[in-house]
């Protein structure tokens, strides 16, 4: 449970922690600490859901704002109440279960998505004191509890008994097996660095100014920006989205895994995908953009929490943009991207930053060396393993008839 | 607490029994995946948290990924699954093979002295465990490390001794 509140902190940052103990104030000691858990699930449940609806309209208008469109406009002001009303069609669409399927894992698969993505949410610092469950090694939690997607993805293409899903569920395995590598191997430099797995310690690692100006984000030393960069490509590929969406490729596959899915199964499919964009993001927030701290010593008297949803935001804008901008790949392309570019890579950044915990120490003129060798150890594999990845498919030349 | 374990561990036992018995392949990989995610599950009743929640990301999250993996690309037609039954003399080999394993573990089990009130486990935190393998098990880790590395090696050699596949009909 989250740490008491310190009185000496504003009333808006200790806000959710006298709210919790004003509400389970009156139960006796065990009941008290049961009501205050169940509490947080609720609170983090309904945040999300109802960030889910919200993400899934600003998703529609954005693109439709790219591709010239107006996206949807129709069901209350400027579309306000789509979700609203998509969530009603899914709920009363009939649920129809294929004869050859098999129908325990037909059913299991979006369940154990589902379940899969909420669980992630336990371990994320939401703010100083919004901390759902304390973990010595909260880090581990999360990928643990994250890899049984692959598993539901698989179960949803194989119990469909459909080839588009089968074929789905081999290029799920082949895209999560070959992202979950270079996704873990881009938060050791944040252990390192931090020295412990828990995500409390890894934002408390974080906190303070250089000069009162830059604040200590991992993202602001040569590792961290290079893990940073690694771990949101492979978050992208994790949670299946564009442009590694191959698993349910429309062009190519109809739906993959989601093909023989309707109504309120197909909207449980649709909801993990996005729970699960939104903990990774929540994740690369706590991991290198600082958790909840405030960019400038300024600003901290915004609380904590509007800080996390801030960056938070920003993340997930960011997953439309690509959606929006990205070509999908090809499934080669996919699998020799993971394993000959952003593996190696992360490799390396592991030993950039073991020589940057090493050479902490350094002051003066070291310390420029210090960063000059780290940006060359960060930025130089990438520009020759990215010249490898490219050779032979070099500028196309078109040849008019 | 102890209903607990029972429950856990009847579910393991179970799931992993029913595993052994199905005739498709891919339902016994997911009904392996159950028991494993029992085995964590009893991890954390012990109080190992890391241990257990590297038992799920290993055996669930990549073990049961590799299985199924093999056994979609290995299938070459539809009568592969599922396989004949066993017959009768296989399965007394089986019994035979099982029950003797059985009997050393029981051997073992019962030779060993149990303390009657176990004593409370030690509270290890991550770093206790990395500074513990990082410092007097260093060797251990290192010849995991140079093993793994070692089949990770051969793995590649294996996949890519083949040499680029030539269509049929050409030289």
């Amino acid at each position: 449970m989250s740490p008491a509140a310190t009185p000496d902190e504003s009333l808006l940052e200790r806000a959710p922690v006298l709210a919790r103990d004003w509400l389970t104030g009156f139960l006796p000691g065990p009941a008290r600490w049961l009501a205050g858990s169940l509490l947080a699930v609720v609170a983090v449940l309904l945040v999300f859901a109802t960030l889910f609806a919200l993400l899934t309209l600003a998703e529609r208008k954005i693109l439709g704002r790219v591709q010239n469109r107006p996206g949807p406009n129709r069901v209350g002001w400027f579309g306000l109440l789509q979700p609203v009303a998509d969530g009603i069609k899914m709920l009363i669409k009939e649920d129809l279960v294929p004869r050859a399927a098999n129908p325990v894992l037909h059913l299991l698969a979006p369940v154990v998505l589902l379940a899969a993505a909420i669980m992630t949410f336990a371990v994320i610092p939401y703010g100083r004191h919004l901390v759902p469950v304390e973990l010595d090694a909260a880090l581990l939690y999360f990928f643990a509890a994250g890899s049984a997607t692959e598993l539901a993805v698989f179960m949803a293409g194989w119990a469909s008994h459909n080839k588009y899903s089968l074929l789905a569920a081999m290029r799920a395995l082949a895209q999560l097996i070959s992202y979950e590598l270079p996704l873990l191997l881009s938060t050791v430099p944040v252990v390192l660095a931090a020295g412990t797995l828990s995500t409390t310690g890894i934002v408390a690692a974080q906190s303070g100014w250089k000069w009162n100006l830059v604040p200590h984000w991992l993202v602001f030393t040569p590792c961290g920006a290079a893990g940073f960069a690694i771990f949101m490509v492979s978050a992208l590929a994790e949670s299946n989205r564009s442009p590694f969406d191959l698993p349910e490729a429309e062009s190519e596959l109809i739906a993959g895994h989601l093909t023989e899915y309707s109504g309120f199964k197909y909207a449980l499919f649709f909801m993990a995908e996005y729970f699960g964009m939104c903990a990774a993001s929540a994740m690369a927030v706590t991991l290198f953009l600082g958790g909840w701290h405030a960019p400038l010593p300024a600003l901290e008297a915004i609380p904590s929490y509007v800080w996390f949803s801030a960056k938070l935001l920003a993340l997930l804008l960011g997953f439309i943009w690509v959606r929006a901008t990205m070509p999908r790949l090809r499934i080669d392309q996919l699998t020799r991207l993971a394993w000959k570019f952003m593996v190696p890579l992360a490799l390396v950044n592991v030993g950039t930053a073991a020589f940057w915990s090493l050479t902490f120490p350094w002051t003066g003129p070291l310390q420029l060396l210090r960063w000059a060798v780290a940006i060359a150890l960060a930025a130089g594999p990438f520009f020759l393993l990215g010249r490898g990845l490219t050779s032979g498919l070099g500028p196309r030349t078109y040849r008019y008839a | 607490m102890n209903t607990v374990l029972v429950i856990v561990a009847l579910a393991t036992v179970a799931t992993a029994a029913a595993a052994m018995s199905r005739p498709s392949l891919l339902n016994c990989v997911l009904l392996l995946t159950v028991s494993w995610t029992g085995i964590a599950a009893f991890y954390l009743w012990a109080g190992a948290e890391f241990a257990a929640f590297a038992q799920v990301l290993i055996y669930v999250g990549a073990i049961s990924m590799a299985l199924m993996f093999a056994v979609l690309l290995t299938r070459r037609t539809r009568s592969d699954f599922p396989p004949a039954r066993a017959s009768g003399s296989r399965a007394a080999y089986a019994i035979l093979a099982g029950a003797a394993v059985a009997a050393v573990l029981l051997a073992a089990v019962a030779r060993s002295s149990v303390a009657a009130a176990p004593a409370p486990g030690p509270a290890s935190t991550v770093r206790q465990l990395g500074v513990q393998l990082m410092g007097p098990h260093a060797a251990a880790l290192l010849v995991v490390g140079v093993l793994l590395t070692v089949a990770l090696i051969g793995a590649v050699v294996l996949a890519a001794g083949a040499g680029p596949a030539r269509p049929e009909g050409t030289r």
